[in-house]
């Protein structure tokens, strides 16, 4: 059983490890796309006019509502079609194919910013309006006010519900599998299916999955505490 | 966009919507049950029995859900003693192996929630009880899980739609809800767009529908923080 796991040509170690580092990539790939969507989102939801307002609303809604599975496959299915149809429109009629890393990537990081949008808005509303008018009354530009009030207390607020939705994203990278990009999920399924093994590689995955998770779980638990030292404690 | 696809498919994929429900139903009903079981672990004074709970919530919550049914619908069948158990009648249909895995999933989550509730009752009101000469039953009946029930309201209904969200992941092993029939509808037509919008329409409408339910439901385990009329 434990030459299955070997590394090299005979076993499939290499495989699941390579797997693992592009769950990794992935994963972190679309937190950071999500944190871009979710800064978007939440600016519109608090600053935004009727209409951007209303698309932040439309965004996380539906992308919220509806299964990540779904938003994956229409993404992969759909951003092909939609090229091919742009493209034709211009003479082209060949086949194109979409990067899977592009496309996963795109997904889930469109799942982790409707998600972001929620936290970072609560996170910034959590700021008490005193201290931005207190930074006012002292004279400080906007972006002073920005970078010296608003955002180091932003951080700190929505650092847990972000630990939560980073641990969302790496989960959700397993549905993209189904696009055959080779991450983790997709590598245990190749190896299960030559090997007819597929409880061993399936639980190895969920092995290595427990790891990434663990490790996520320990960081932001050292970044909330870093994050919260000037906090006094009741 | 071609409306007449979208239009045709309303009804086939509205045939995927009792799949869907009862994936949904039975998890939940069967991960409440398991979850109250864990919680009560997880809160006893037995280290053991405690330690064994975390583990559990730590490995279904620490795993993705597609990981936990493919080890379960494939991963389980390849073992000559699984297949020649009474079990096996079970785990060969992909239905009931989706339910599984959900009630699993759902259970250590839930457990979590469970285990928030009851935490968050005040101590002082369960002394009061016993000082009123409350049985141990009397004092959860009466106190405990009223306010268990309130604190973890919200929370369960964000789980309800994660799980609504969640069933999709059960037309990867071959089962044909709402997920499912869509995929099959558009490898016979390639009409992408119309049918998974279709389909995302009903799981929005499904999920709206939830959230009304939930609000309801707080809204009548709360009657001391409404205002009087």
């Amino acid at each position: 059983m434990l030459e299955l796991l070997a590394w090299g040509d005979t076993g499939w170690g290499d495989e699941l490890v390579r797997g693992t580092l592009m769950t990794l990539a992935v994963a972190v790939c679309s937190f950071a796309l999500g944190q871009v969507f979710g800064t978007l989102g939440a600016s519109a939801k608090l600053n935004g006019g009727i209409v951007t307002r209303a698309l932040a609303e439309i965004y996380t809604t539906v992308v919220r509502g509806v299964p990540e599975l779904l938003v994956i496959y229409l993404l992969f299915f759909g951003t092909g079609n939609a090229i091919m149809g742009v493209a034709s429109l211009f003479g082209y009629t060949g086949y194109i194919e979409v990067n899977a890393f592009t496309i996963g990537t795109l997904s889930v990081g469109l799942i982790s910013g409707a998600y972001s949008t929620e936290v970072i808005r609560g996170a910034i509303q959590a700021v008490p309006f005193g201290q931005i008018e207190a930074g006012r009354a002292l004279g400080m530009s906007r972006a002073r006010i920005l970078f010296r009030i608003l955002l180091p207390q932003t951080l700190r607020y929505a650092l847990p519900g972000l630990g939560n939705v980073w641990q969302l994203t790496l989960k959700d990278t397993a549905l993209i599998s189904v696009t055959a990009l080779a991450e983790l999920m997709r590598s245990a399924q190749v190896a299960a299916g030559v090997t007819r093994d597929p409880f061993l590689f399936y639980a190895v995955a969920a092995v290595l999955y427990l790891v990434l998770t663990s490790i996520s779980t320990y960081a932001f638990d050292r970044a909330e505490r870093h994050s919260n030292r000037g906090v006094r404690r009741a | 966009m071609n409306l007449s696809i979208m239009w045709d498919a309303v009804p086939k994929l509205l045939a995927g919507v009792p799949v869907t429900l009862q994936l949904v139903g039975l998890a939940l009903l069967f991960g409440f049950a398991l979850a109250a079981g864990v919680a009560w672990m997880r809160l006893s004074a037995s280290k053991l029995l405690s330690r064994i709970a975390a583990g559990y919530v730590f490995v279904f919550r620490g795993t993705p859900l597609l990981v936990q049914i493919f080890l379960i619908y494939y991963g389980l069948g390849q073992f000559q003693a699984v297949r020649a158990s009474i079990f096996w009648d079970i785990l060969r249909e992909p239905y009931w192996c989706g339910v599984i895995a959900l009630t699993l999933n759902t259970a250590a989550y839930t457990s979590e929630m469970i285990r928030g509730g009851v935490q968050s009752v005040p101590h002082g009101q369960i002394e009061a009880a016993r000082a009123c000469g409350f049985s141990r039953l009397m004092v959860f009946r009466r106190i405990v899980a009223p306010i268990a029930v309130r604190q973890a309201l919200p929370a369960y209904g964000n789980e309800i739609i994660l799980m609504v969200k969640a069933s999709s992941l059960a037309s990867t092993i071959t089962l044909l809800e709402i997920t499912g029939i869509a995929r099959r509808i558009i490898s016979q037509s390639f009409a992408v767009f119309e049918v998974f919008i279709v389909a995302g329409a009903i799981y929005l409408l499904i999920n709206f529908l939830i959230t009304r339910l939930i609000r309801y439901a707080e809204w009548r385990v709360t009657p001391h923080l409404r205002r009087p009329a």
